[in-house]
């Protein structure tokens, strides 16, 4: 029995064999200094949190994101960001794995730098790679059902489609697109990119989406960590919504209070 | 000597010159958590690298974790 003080939990997500309480993932850049990231990853909650690889700086190699990551508590999603081909996207995860320990990789294969849509077509060939060498690959894809399917039918242990360009802050600019994804794929949809505020990342949940991962949205907020706060509460408020089953809308007024045994004379038309 | 690139960068180095010793010369040693390695497209697990020795034109890459979204 639950006790009736207790307030019911979302369902825990389930992710390559792995399980989680959170459903936010949290990037790791921008922030604006490594104190506030780490404030914002503990306040988030955050349980899947990005990073990039890149070539040390050989003249100067600072303190870095991994000093403030809680491994104990935390799955490492290295991406491949900044890759515009299969070929390198491969190689980068090769180098993620040797470098981190994790099979787990965000495959991300940009295919213009305006608009850092992904290309898909490179994608599709990492992502079949990346599987029959034994990652976890989590794909960086378009918002579109078939792409989303071919990229379950190679194996992918999610799908993640964006709500909107990277860093735009839009919010998810299709949402029945994102509904008809969740509808049609087993793997659990993760909305990447696009979220500019809590409500973004309550309507990506409550449409079904299974998780949200952000970054510049926290990152470029005016209080980071507050951000972080909101984000948690909007992925947590969302899911629950979801869960408890929205009513459905209704063009009339359906009143609240009963209309039995009311005082006066009706007003009103009809 | 011998040229190399490293992350981009060409260096001389002496013949024989390991993998292991070529990091080294950057303050990269294998014991360090979060650092990979690449030689000519290939990661080089950090076990093989006092065994992988550099030919001429070798394209080295050294990579770690970093900030990313």
């Amino acid at each position: 029995m639950e006790r009736s003080d207790e307030a019911p939990q979302g369902a825990p997500l389930e992710i390559g064999g792995r399980t989680f309480r959170s459903r936010l993932m949290l990037g790791t850049a921008k922030y604006p200094n490594l104190h506030v990231l780490e404030r914002a990853l503990a306040v988030s909650g955050a349980e899947i949190v990005t990073v990039a690889i890149r070539r040390i700086n050989l003249q100067d190699d600072a303190p870095g994101v991994l000093d403030v990551i809680d491994r104990e508590r935390v799955q490492l999603l290295p991406n491949t960001s900044g890759c515009y081909t299969a070929k390198d996207a491969i190689l980068t995860a090769h180098l993620a794995r040797e470098a981190l320990g994790t099979p787990w990789i965000k495959v991300e294969v940009l295919g213009d730098d305006r608009t850092l849509f992904p290309d898909v077509t490179e994608l599709l060939e990492a992502c079949r790679v990346l599987v029959a060498d034994g990652f976890v690959v989590l794909p960086y894809c378009s918002d579109d059902p078939v792409i989303c399917q071919r990229l379950e039918e190679l194996g992918c242990a999610a799908v993640m489609p964006l709500g909107a360009p990277i860093g735009s802050g839009m919010g998810l600019r299709n949402p029945y697109n994102l509904q008809i994804i969740r509808e049609l794929v087993q793997v659990p949809v993760v909305v990447d990119a696009g979220v500019g505020t809590a409500s973004d990342a309550a309507l990506a949940m409550e449409l079904g989406c299974d998780a949200v991962l952000l970054n510049t949205a926290v990152a470029g907020a005016k209080d980071p960590v507050k951000m972080a706060a909101a984000m948690r509460a909007g992925v947590e408020g969302g899911r629950l919504a979801f869960e408890a089953g929205r009513i459905p809308r209704r063009l009339y007024a359906s009143a609240s209070s009963p209309l039995e045994g009311m005082i006066g004379t009706k007003v009103g038309r009809r | 000597m011998l040229e190399v690139s490293l992350n981009g960068e060409r260096r001389q180095v002496a013949p024989g010159t390991t993998l292991a010793s070529l990091l080294a010369s950057v303050g990269v040693d294998a014991s360090q958590g979060g650092v990979a390695a690449a030689l000519d497209g290939a990661v080089v697990p950090r076990a093989r690298w006092s065994s992988a020795v550099l030919e001429p034109g070798a394209e080295v890459e050294v990579i770690r974790a970093t900030a990313g979204g």
